[in-house]
């Protein structure tokens, strides 16, 4: 029985790994490989650890390739892990006891899970009886989705007659009809547009703050990470660089600040203020280094006749890229290092 | 208050309503592709056809009868054939490689209930529409070829038991063989010498009394029998009582070894699961 005081997902030393094949191009390497096949282990989960408090709704960051699925495939039990410790609701995720399967719930973006020939209200049906809902219960909780969802008639239309937003939304209805205490959402509004993006959202929203589950999402499209997720987990060629709050990400990673400068009689040069980054109309941006910014600030409006301006920071996503970028150029330089070690040696 | 991790309905009625509920989503799902299905079968039926002409022929060259089966109990064992090889129809292991390629296997690893019981559901309700459009085509099989089909009371009930045992040692079974797919993709040429060895040795290729003794005897100890030859013969009337609930048995026993089998590779299989798929 899971312990209540306990984090809700606890990760700790987790590492995945794959062994693929590798073979070289040719008929010779072709050959080669009938004899002896050679492998390469490949690290997608690399000794990764953070804990995850109920009710929480936290980013999961990455570029592709990153270890945000495989991470999320472990912890929904999917994934046997190569060494380390992972539990969610006190359970170990592989065991895969019904237990913890009742109480969990993954939603990936591009998969279909409902019946694709029949109307969805007949696989919710089916959801029901594979979890052995309470029918009056099961009935209540599909209306009252329904309803958030503003569903309507499309319960009625068979899946494959429903377009990919509104597809999506009767998948996601279909994956928490029973009510999970966690939410692995992987790329839930991929491919949508940005009203249907919106309504998924603000839907995870509602359900977190109604049942106080624990939702761990990943997303490219920003905005679902600023609009949800407080706290952010950025990971990297399966390492975590970042766990925090959302705001001091930027605060960490990004040493700049973006000024919008409107003038009152038109542009003039403002390169000696600093990096000028756009020029719109009469609209000048320009990127200062953030602890310069109050002075920057000063000088602009005391030596030029201002209409407007504005301090921002930059967008998250150019945050994020910072934060990618630096990881890579860290890499390599760890590779460049270990390289120039071993030319020591031989 | 209820506890989440605890299902509100009891196991003996919460699997019997999720098999109700399966079948009649099957059914439904059938009944969409009913042109399709029809076809299907029509197809399916050709290669009873040709075993039926083949053996009547030689029969009547032979003076009216080939191994004590006249051409009606030819017409009987093949129109009957029909049935119990629709009523066999289970998921296919070269499925496997699709349902992992797709992240099918994944959303049915999220549920709490083992993936064999979707398959065994929706194949089981698969069947009720079979049956149905079986039915016109048996009718037309009989006017042409003129079986020879008079069947005990007990005959028939064993026969109506016998076609779902047949149903669940083939899902079994093939599931067994489908899960080689979490060791190796191209697992096709492994299938295919399995469904030779099916083909040889269990009635579908011809009534395994005409084949020598030695495979009648490797016939006795295999799966294959008990899933074509025994119902079959259980319904064209040529075995005694004592065979009969022998031949139940005999069902029964491969059903349980089947349900370990699958129970212990499963355990090993699932931890290979890269989940490439979704």
């Amino acid at each position: 029985m899971p312990d209540d005081s306990q984090p809700t997902i606890r990760v700790a030393d987790l590492r995945k790994t794959f062994n693929v094949p590798v073979r070289e191009a040719g008929f010779a390497a072709a050959l080669k490989s009938l004899v002896r096949r050679e492998t390469r282990e490949v690290r997608a989960v690399d000794d990764i650890g953070f804990e995850i408090q109920a009710g929480e709704v936290v980013g999961f960051l990455g570029p592709n390739g990153a270890g945000k699925t495989t991470t999320l495939k472990m912890l929904s039990g999917l994934l046997y892990p190569t060494s380390g410790e992972a539990r969610v609701l006190g359970y170990i995720p592989s065991k895969r006891e019904p237990a913890f399967l009742r109480q969990i719930t993954m939603v990936m973006g591009n998969r279909n899970q409902l019946q694709w020939d029949l109307p969805a209200l007949d696989s919710f049906d089916l959801i029901r009886a594979i979890y052995r809902l309470d029918p009056v219960a099961f009935r209540q909780t599909r209306d009252e989705f329904i309803e958030l969802l503003e569903l309507g008639d499309l319960v009625n239309k068979p899946v494959r007659n429903l377009s990919l937003g509104e597809r999506m939304k009767v998948e996601t209805v279909g994956a928490l009809l029973h009510r999970p205490r966690v939410l692995f959402l992987d790329e839930p509004t991929i491919g949508l547009d940005v009203t249907m993006q919106k309504r998924i959202r603000s839907f995870v929203a509602e359900y977190n703050q109604r049942l106080g589950a624990t939702v761990l999402l990943t997303s490219h499209y920003m905005a679902d990470v600023q609009a949800l997720c407080k706290r952010v987990v950025v990971i990297h060629h399966g390492r975590i660089l970042f766990d925090g709050a959302l705001a001091e990400l930027a605060a960490r990673f990004n040493a700049t600040k973006t000024i919008g400068v409107v003038l009152k009689d038109g542009n003039v040069d403002l390169s000696a203020y600093g990096d000028v980054m756009s020029t719109d109309d009469d609209r000048v941006t320009l990127r200062v280094a953030r602890a310069d910014a109050p002075e920057v600030t000063t000088r602009l409006l005391r030596d030029l006749p201002v209409a407007d301006l504005t301090i921002e920071d930059p967008p998250i996503e150019d945050v994020i890229e910072h934060v990618f970028a630096g990881a890579a150029a860290d890499l390599k330089a760890e590779a460049d290092a270990a390289e120039v070690a071993s030319g020591a040696r031989s | 208050m209820t506890n989440p991790a605890q299902p509100a309905i009891g196991p003996i009625r919460g699997y019997l309503d999720f098999y109700l509920t399966q079948i009649r989503v099957a059914i439904a799902t059938q009944f969409q592709y009913r042109v399709a299905n029809y076809f299907y079968m029509i197809g399916m039926v050709a290669e009873p056809v040709i075993y039926l002409v083949v053996w009547s022929t030689i029969a009547r060259q032979q003076g009216g009868e080939v191994g004590g089966f006249t051409p009606g109990q030819f017409a009987a064992y093949y129109i009957v054939w029909t049935l119990v090889r629709n009523m066999n129809i289970i998921f296919t292991p070269y499925g496997w490689e699709w349902r992992i390629r797709t992240g099918e296997l994944s959303g049915m690893l999220l549920r709490p209930m083992h993936p064999i019981h979707n398959d065994l559901g929706f194949f089981a309700g698969w069947k009720f529409v079979v049956i149905l459009l079986w039915l016109p085509i048996a009718l037309v099989l009989s006017l042409i070829f003129q079986p020879d089909l008079n069947p005990r009371p007990i005959d028939i009930a064993v026969f109506a038991v016998a076609i779902w045992g047949a149903y669940l040692i083939r899902s079994v079974n093939y599931w067994i063989l489908g899960m080689i797919t979490f060791w190796t993709t191209r697992v096709g040429p492994i299938f295919e010498l399995v469904i030779t060895a099916e083909l040889l040795l269990s009635g579908r290729l011809v009534p395994l009394s005409l084949m020598p003794d030695w495979a009648q005897n490797l016939a006795n100890v295999l799966p294959f029998k008990w899933t074509f030859g025994f119902p079959i013969e259980a319904l064209v009337g040529r075995l005694p009582e004592s065979e009969l609930l022998g031949g139940l048995a005999m069902q029964v026993l491969w059903i349980a070894i089947g349900a370990i089998g699958v129970r212990v590779v499963w355990r090993f299989a699932i931890r290979r699961y890269g989940a490439v798929g979704g």
